[in-house]
């Protein structure tokens, strides 16, 4: 089914398509690796995604079932209208379910369901170039990159731990994929950094303004930079969820009142949906007659 | 109030949809306006979005201005993404630019000139005295005409090459690139960088052709001449082995004349700055001849200090639609990056108030 008459199932030409797909093939032979790509002008702005709808509409089929969040949730305004698009323009099943989802379209989250090889993950990445903040210009970094010449990152995270004691860095924290390249895992938390590593699904990464394609095949090693004596940690926030009571999710911070009040939640909604279905319960969960009165 | 998830982004997202298009349409009680109204009295417009939006027409480009309520960088978005899903059905000769329908061409460089200098519809001398009589409406009477005359009018760069006076056009060296099709990259030949310029924001443009003026990697310029008119396009399908005209299209080109000392191999003469837009848009033509010359500095031996000389720097941030795209998408929901900033300040927080603590 096509519902939006006109253009090509999943909006972009057949040879558009092909050229992303050839990208998407050299990303995968060298992971981790920027692969530059005649990125098209989306009918959805630079930043809202056009790399990783580009690349999921190169890589979706008629049987796909599509996934799309946005800071973890399927039902955030971009999501929704970026679920819209392919559901207009390609026709494909939609679902919210983690493990139903053939292809999920992700911004600044990666599930906290465990991905299967039989799953692939799009990123939306704003800034492929991990080495963007401490040299601007790309044809420096691409040398950089030629060269595995990453000393500017480590002094980076070293001049952090003597002046903080930790990295400062909280999201988009670099990554070394199978030993070679330096990456951007996107403004993913650092909390979700651990889940790329030997992940059974093919991650992609698409940015549409930069114009690069990246990808991390499945099963490759994904290593958060660290230094032997201050070791990669993840953080989060040190509460259990208000809704499902789950104590190792990632949480948002929900401003309930201007006094202080704060329920911190699961940013994964369809984690803290299939948690309370089994029978979950937070603390701050609402009761059956406080829905009710919904 | 109990917590619950939030729902309904669709609905919402309809909604604010709904309220946007009667916000578009304004006061009904007032005349909808036409897009041949916007395409006729609001021309500048027009012809800002077509050469932003990369795409030569008017009536869409009329139409995007009237989606977007005069938003005119939203306006050339609307081109740029329909531009997209267009097939390329040929890619035209070069234009003569030379053998233009002149409407307006000036020289500052010669009082007089084979052509002479003609003025054309100009706001250059109009006192900016807001007309209250226009705000009445009415027609203008019409303006006086003179017979027409076939002289051609040869590019003042022309008149100066004779002497040699001014370096030449630079020979093509192969097909030109595309920049819509393939990612950008550096060293970036002057083909892409003129593309880029010609797409690239007036604002932008104007601005740093601006800080060259003002020392910033000063160019010493002097306009050899503007020219506005029309010019028609051709097309050499391969199956015919001739040209054939397929339309016209209004122009306005600036060739900017620079000094230039001279090196070891070539002596002093004049450079050019090379500005080409679509429509009657000579802030942007002028602007792009005084950028084009500057990001000619490694080429002709000058130092690059000042922005407009770095080519990845203008060439990365002359595109309002990726710029636009990439400030306005902080809007966008950032509530788990932002989350993970506030457990690390947190943390950093607690950290330096025990060290003054301990310190105390």
């Amino acid at each position: 089914m096509n519902a939006l008459s006109g253009y090509n199932f999943a909006y972009l030409d057949e040879q558009t398509k092909r050229m992303i797909r050839r990208a998407i093939l050299k990303a995968v032979a060298i992971p981790g690796h920027q692969v530059p790509f005649g990125s098209r002008e989306m009918p959805l702005p630079y930043g809202w995604g056009t790399g990783g709808i580009q690349v999921t509409a190169a890589v979706l089929g008629p049987s796909d079932v599509l996934k799309v969040i946005d800071q973890g949730a399927d039902d955030t305004t971009n999501a929704v209208s970026i679920r819209r698009f392919f559901g207009r323009t390609a026709g494909v099943r939609t679902t919210t379910a983690t493990a139903e989802a053939t292809l999920i379209q992700t911004r600044h989250r990666i599930p906290e369901t465990a991905l299967r090889e039989d799953q692939i993950i799009v990123y939306q990445v704003p800034q492929p170039e991990p080495l963007s903040k401490l040299e601007p210009s790309r044809a420096e970094t691409r040398r950089m990159h030629g060269l595995a010449e990453y000393g500017l990152m480590h002094v980076k995270l070293y001049e952090d731990i003597t002046r903080f004691g930790h990295v400062s860095i909280s999201y988009d924290y670099p990554v070394l994929v199978n030993s070679r390249y330096l990456m951007a895992p996107s403004p993913i938390p650092a909390f979700d950094n651990p889940k790329m590593h030997m992940m059974p699904a093919l991650q992609l990464f698409g940015a549409g303004r930069e114009k690069r394609i990246y990808a991390v095949p499945p099963y490759t090693a994904v290593k958060s930079l660290d230094f032997d004596d201050h070791p990669f940690r993840t953080t989060r926030a040190p509460h259990a969820c208000g809704l499902c009571g789950a104590t190792d999710s990632y949480l948002d911070e929900v401003v309930t009142d201007d006094r202080g009040g704060r329920l911190f939640v699961c940013s994964d909604t369809d984690h803290c949906e299939t948690r309370r279905a089994a029978g979950h319960v937070g603390a701050e969960a609402p009761t059956a007659d406080e829905l009710a009165a919904e | 109030m109990a917590y619950v998830a939030v729902k309904g982004g669709e609905r919402a997202i309809d909604n604010a949809h709904a309220w946007l298009a009667e916000d578009r349409r304004g006061d009904p009680a007032v005349a909808e306006i036409g897009t041949d109204q916007i395409a006729e009295q609001l021309g500048r417009a027009v012809d800002r979005v077509m050469a932003e939006g990369s795409l030569y027409d008017r009536e869409l480009a009329a139409l995007a201005i009237k989606q977007a309520q005069g938003d005119l960088i939203e306006a050339a978005f609307l081109l740029r993404a329909y531009r997209t899903t267009l097939p390329r059905f040929a890619y035209s000769r070069p234009v003569d630019t030379a053998a233009m329908q002149i409407r307006r061409r000036i020289s500052a460089v010669f009082k007089d000139l084979p052509g002479g200098q003609v003025l054309g519809p100009t706001y250059d001398y109009t006192h900016r005295l807001l007309d209250f009589a226009l705000a009445a409406g009415g027609q203008p009477p019409p303006a006086p005409e003179a017979p027409a005359d076939d002289m051609r009018m040869p590019r003042v760069s022309d008149i100066l090459g004779h002497e040699g006076l001014i370096e030449r056009d630079g020979a093509p060296d192969g097909e030109p690139g595309d920049l819509t099709r393939e990612p950008l990259a550096f060293p970036a030949g002057r083909d892409l960088r003129l593309q880029a310029l010609a797409r690239g924001d007036e604002g932008f443009l104007l601005a740093l052709g601006y800080s060259t003026q003002r020392g910033w990697g000063g160019t010493h310029p002097f306009v050899g001449e503007i020219r506005l008119g029309e010019v028609s396009v051709e097309i050499e399908p391969p199956e015919l082995g001739f040209a054939i005209d397929i339309g016209d299209m209004t122009l306005t080109e600036c060739q900017m004349v620079n000094q230039f000392a001279g090196s070891k191999t070539v002596p002093p003469q004049f450079t050019r700055g090379y500005g080409l837009a679509f429509g009657h848009a000579e802030r942007k033509a002028m602007a792009m001849a005084l950028v084009d010359r500057a990001m000619r500095a490694e080429e002709l031996g000058e130092d690059v200090k000042a922005p407009a000389q770095n080519i990845e720097f203008v060439l990365y941030h002359s595109d309002n639609i990726e710029a636009t795209g990439f400030v306005e998408h902080l809007k966008l929901p950032h509530y788990v990056d932002f989350q993970s900033e506030l457990e690390t300040v947190r943390r950093m927080r607690a950290d330096a108030m025990r060290m003054q603590e301990a310190a105390e």
